[in-house]
Formats: structure tokens, C-alpha cells, sequence
């Protein structure tokens, strides 16, 4: 039997790492898939090529989709997130110049506690701070506006900006002094410490615990015009999921992610984010992140509709949507619906409900589920946020 | 209005030929970005009609922000591909994702894009202008119709006779009803 051949996009990130573990470990070969992985260098970029059809699939910010269902973006044929790929992996990094001002006011960069780190951020800013983040539409915009809110910084003075930057290019932007703190996926935010521009400040987890980063994202038409071929993709991505949590083959991971092929960078800063082991300064202080990444467990797949209502509730309020509106429609392009369809025959313990309350949890929690086997983790916002989707899940 | 084009490319030669070849397509205010740093401030700084960029650059992303910040129809972005990913950019571009493709960088090729490009800039351009000219006849109409009001109360007569004196007195004076409800609705106020 010859593979079918799927062209996927993605952006070069420790988070497509579930695409490139499907194609190189055999997951895609078993479900009889060939995946064709294509480097993009931008999310506009993907947004084109999927809307267009010149690929069948893409590795995107979970928010994308989100704001194309909106209307946020250029008209293109409608997208659905079918699955999540990877939770987590973010962090945020200061510039060497306000990290030291931190440090003198007595700062420990303790790469824990949001509501100490956005204090101190504020006292060394002043209040003034300009921020990138990968796109517009991104986890990392979510978090950022929350977290700087919350901390107390005055997010609708103008006194905070929030810029997009390209992943590659965000160290040397906070080198050359246009930003003066970004938040992005690994291995880009580890980048910072490796080039000398600037230090680590939190993992994104530590702002919102529960933060779903990047989705499996197709053409509606074209997911459900080849059931069988979508659902097999998810089964493929599914399991390499499963095994990217195993922690003893996170090592393997970064080496096969770091491939000239794929990322093309030194194994040892992509293992970082993967294993949880930072250096958060030029001085050497390592710091430990458990979980900080995560492609499977704790129901990490699992595409909860009330995250899309999360995201989608922000955007039509920065973009003057209705936001009972814009939540009701973000949900509708969360497949829950086939992510249960395709995913029971690989094995997936499944959730009783499509949507729950998001930042509730500050520890582990069972769920009622189809197995009963399902424990989600700590989704809880660093300063209590919860966030309940304004309606039924179905 | 002379045109103004920008172009982001970091590779030299490669906007030089851009250069010349918008040159000989048409008299336009050229202005290349070879360096990715400080790229948002400077295009809001030199606020161009058209930005050509290449399809798969980076920087994209942050002109994406750009357009989603101001209004993304009023500054056309033009795509243009020479690389080996065409085929699959191509798709792409046809479909009406990205406006347009430049092949290569021949100047037979440049014009109709450019072409394009402007077309679509005009279009939005005249749709704005058409946007105003109506909200401009909505206030319009508001000050004649309270003209009118003014007029049947001052002296008595109906509506149709009090429009009637209104494009008369228009007419003999050799200007637009709408000035002379303007004026009439002036006075009145400065009366009561």
C-alpha cells in the first residue's frame, strides 16, 4: 500500500514537534499517511496557503481560526480546529536592561510567581512597556494583555504596546531596544538568554496554567469531504502526542525537531522547553518548569469550546464584535464533535461535556469522562481569573 | 497624486531590480526596507499606497498588524514571488488570498501588477469618497428639510411650496439649495 501524501504547514517551533514525531517515528506511516511538512515562515503565511488549498492542513495558533471564523482577517474559505497539538511550551523574557533594574529593587526572578513578576516589572518600567508577541491572534497576546492588566499596568492609556514579532527574530528585537519584553513559544524565548539579549522572566504557564498554544487547524470542506483521511491525521497526531509525553523521549524529541530539515538548531536550546530545564540568565541560574510543555496528557488534546469563547470574548471586544455574538460563533469552529468521532478508535479517554469553566483548577482534577480515566491539570489564571462560556456546550 | 510604493526586501540586488523596474513602469515615489529592525515605525512613518513584500517574508506578520490596525483596505499589499516555492504560493495568490504575483522581476510582469494594485487602491479609495459624498447628503438633507420647517411656520404654506421658494431663491442667487437652508437656518437661529 503506497502513503497518501498530505501537505502540512508549519512554523518552525518546539510545538509542531507533533507533526515532525508523526512523520519521522512512523505514526503517519502506520495510519498510512505520508506527511509532506512545509516550513513556513509566517502566520499570515499559513492562514493564506490553508485558506487557498495549496495545503490540506496547518500547525497554528489556537486563537487563528478563531478570529478568521470573526471575520478578523482576509475573507478565505471557513476553518476548523480539530484537535489541540500542544499546550503550554511559552515563556516570557525582559531585556537585559530591565532585568537589572529589577534585580536592584530586589527582584529573585523566582520564574514562578506571575503577580510578584508583573509588580516588579511595573516598578522598573514604570509602567511603560512595549511588548511582542508572535501575531495578533496568539496565545501569547491573550496572556500578556491579562497578565500586564491584572499587575496593574494601564493597558488603555497607550502606555503599553503590544507588537507583533516574528518568532526567529524576537531576541534580536529585544537586542536592538524595540521591545522591552516578549513572550513567545520555545525555543525562542530561551533564545534570549543564548544570544546575550535578555533574561527569562516566567513560563506562560505560570500567568495562565491551563494556556492551549497550538491546534491541528483545516479547511472545513476539506476535513469533511475525506472523513476517513482526516481522521486518520488526528490518530497519527494523537499518538505521537502520547509519546512526546513519555518524559524519557523528550531528549530524542529535541533532536529530531532540530534537524536541518525542521528547526535547524542546536539540540541543547530546544531541550530546554522540552525537558523543563531553563537557564534564565547569562549568569547561569537554571530554573525548573514541570509541565511546561504538554501534547498529551491531562485531556491536552481535547479542542474544550470554552477556550474558543475565552479567546474569542478579548477579540470582539478590541475589535468592536458583539462579544455574545463573537463567543457563539468561535465556539461552533472547536470540532469537538470530530475530535470524538475520530479519536475514540485510537483510545482517547473523552470528557462527558465539550466545554467547561477555564481557570478553576488550581490542582488535578478527575472529570467525569468515557473511561473514567481522564484527570485534567491546573488550568488556574495567577490572579483568579475564571472565566465561565456564556453557553451550553452542544 | 504621485504614488508612493514601498518596498521590503533585504536582498540588495533583488530590490535594486524592483526598483528599476518600477521605474520604467511608471513615475512613482520608491522607498526600499532592507532592514527588518524598526520596520512597523517605519512604514507607519512613510505610510505608503502600496507595500510590496515578498509572499513568504517573514515580516509579514507584522504587516498584518499594520493593516489590522488601520483599516486593512486602505493600504494594498502586493505579493510578489520568485522563488522555489511558486507553485504552491501561486495557488495561493490566484485564489484572491494575497492580491498579486509578480514572476521574477521582469518589468512586462511588474505593470499589470502594479496595475492591479492601483486599480484596487482607487476602488477603495473612490468607495470611501462615495461613503462621504452620502453622509454629506444625509447632513444635507437634515438642514434643508429644517429650512423647510422654518419657512411654513414663518409664512404659512405647505412643504412642497416651501421647497419651491427654497430652489427659487437658489436659482436667482445661482447657488445650491443646500447653501441657501444652511443660511436661512443661520438667521433663524440668530433671530430666536
Amino acid at each position: 500500500m503506497t502513503a497518501e501524501r498530505l501537505s502540512i504547514g508549519y512554523v518552525p517551533l518546539t510545538d509542531a514537534a507533533a507533526f515532525i514525531v508523526a512523520q519521522e517515528l512512523g505514526f503517519a506511516a502506520e495510519e498510512g499517511l505520508d506527511l509532506n511538512l512545509i516550513r513556513l515562515s509566517s502566520w499570515a503565511q499559513s492562514r493564506d496557503l490553508l485558506g487557498a488549498g495549496s495545503i490540506e492542513a496547518a500547525h497554528q495558533l489556537v486563537p487563528m481560526p478563531i478570529a478568521q471564523t470573526l471575520g478578523l482577517g482576509p475573507p478565505l474559505p471557513q476553518v476548523d480546529l480539530l484537535m489541540i497539538v500542544a499546550h503550554g511550551g511559552q515563556a516570557v523574557a525582559v531585556s537585559n536592561d530591565l532585568a537589572r533594574r529589577m534585580r536592584a529593587d530586589g527582584f529573585g526572578f523566582d520564574f514562578v510567581h506571575a503577580g510578584a513578576a508583573g509588580a516588579a516589572l511595573r516598578a522598573a518600567s514604570g509602567g511603560r512597556l512595549r511588548v511582542g508577541v508572535p501575531f495578533p491572534f496568539s496565545t501569547q497576546a491573550e496572556v500578556v494583555w491579562h497578565w500586564l492588566a491584572a499587575s496593574g499596568f494601564d493597558i488603555r492609556s497607550g502606555a503599553v504596546e503590544v507588537h507583533t514579532v516574528p518568532p526567529p527574530r524576537m531576541a534580536q528585537t529585544l537586542a536592538a531596544g524595540e521591545v522591552d519584553a516578549y513572550c513567545v513559544g520555545e525555543p525562542w524565548a530561551s533564545m534570549a538568554v543564548e544570544t546575550g539579549a535578555g533574561a527569562l522572566l516566567l513560563p506562560a504557564r505560570a500567568i495562565w496554567a491551563g494556556a492551549p498554544e497550538k491546534g491541528l487547524v483545516m479547511r472545513r470542506d476539506i476535513a469533511e469531504a475525506d472523513p476517513d483521511r482526516t481522521g486518520r491525521l488526528m490518530r497519527a497526531l494523537w499518538r505521537a502526542g502520547r509519546w512526546l509525553d513519555q518524559p524519557d523521549n523528550r531528549g530524542t524529541a529535541a533532536e529530531l525537531i532540530c534537524r536541518p530539515d525542521y528547526l535547524n538548531l542546536q539540540p541543547e536550546v530546544a531541550e530546554r522547553g522540552l525537558q523543563g530545564r531553563f537557564l534564565i540568565s547569562g549568569q547561569g541560574e537554571a530554573r525548573q518548569v514541570p509541565e511546561f510543555i504538554s501534547f498529551h496528557e491531562g485531556a491536552a488534546t481535547f479542542p474544550w469550546k470554552s477556550v474558543a469563547a475565552l479567546f474569542a470574548e478579548r477579540m470582539a471586544l478590541q475589535h468592536g464584535l458583539d462579544p455574545q455574538a463573537a463567543m457563539r460563533r468561535a465556539m461552533t469552529c472547536f470540532r469537538t464533535d470530530l475530535y470524538r468521532q475520530h479519536l475514540r478508535a485510537a483510545g482517547a479517554d473523552l470528557p462527558g461535556a465539550s466545554a467547561k469553566i477555564e481557570g478553576a483548577l488550581r490542582a488535578p482534577n478527575p472529570v467525569a469522562s468515557e473511561k473514567g480515566e481522564m484527570i485534567l491539570r491546573p488550568d488556574a489564571f495567577f490572579d483568579g481569573r475564571v472565566f465561565e462560556p456564556p453557553f451550553a456546550d452542544s | 497624486m504621485q504614488l508612493s510604493i514601498l518596498i521590503v526586501e533585504r536582498d540588495k540586488d533583488r530590490a535594486l531590480r524592483m526598483v528599476d523596474a518600477l521605474r520604467e513602469a511608471g513615475d512613482y515615489q520608491i522607498e526600499v526596507i532592507a532592514e527588518e529592525n524598526g520596520l512597523r515605525r517605519r512604514i507607519a512613518a512613510i505610510a505608503p499606497d502600496i507595500v510590496l513584500i515578498d509572499i513568504a517574508d517573514p515580516s509579514r506578520d507584522v504587516l498584518e498588524e499594520l493593516a489590522l490596525a488601520s483599516s486593512p483596505l486602505e493600504r494594498p499589499v502586493a505579493m510578489f514571488v520568485d522563488r522555489s516555492d511558486e507553485p504552491l504560493t501561486r495557488a495561493a495568490i490566484e485564489a484572491g488570498v494575497s492580491a498579486y504575483v509578480v514572476d521574477g522581476l521582469r518589468p512586462d510582469r511588474i505593470k499589470p501588477v502594479l496595475d492591479a494594485a492601483i486599480a484596487r487602491f482607487n476602488l477603495f479609495q473612490r468607495m470611501r469618497a462615495e461613503l462621504e459624498a452620502t453622509k454629506t447628503a444625509l447632513e444635507e438633507r437634515k438642514v434643508i428639510d429644517r429650512a423647510k420647517a422654518i419657512l411654513m411656520k414663518a409664512r404659512g404654506i405647505d412643504e412642497e411650496a416651501a421647497y419651491a421658494l427654497l430652489r427659487k431663491t437658489a436659482m436667482d442667487q445661482k447657488r445650491r439649495v443646500a447653501d441657501i437652508a444652511q443660511q436661512l437656518v443661520m438667521a433663524a437661529g440668530l433671530l430666536t
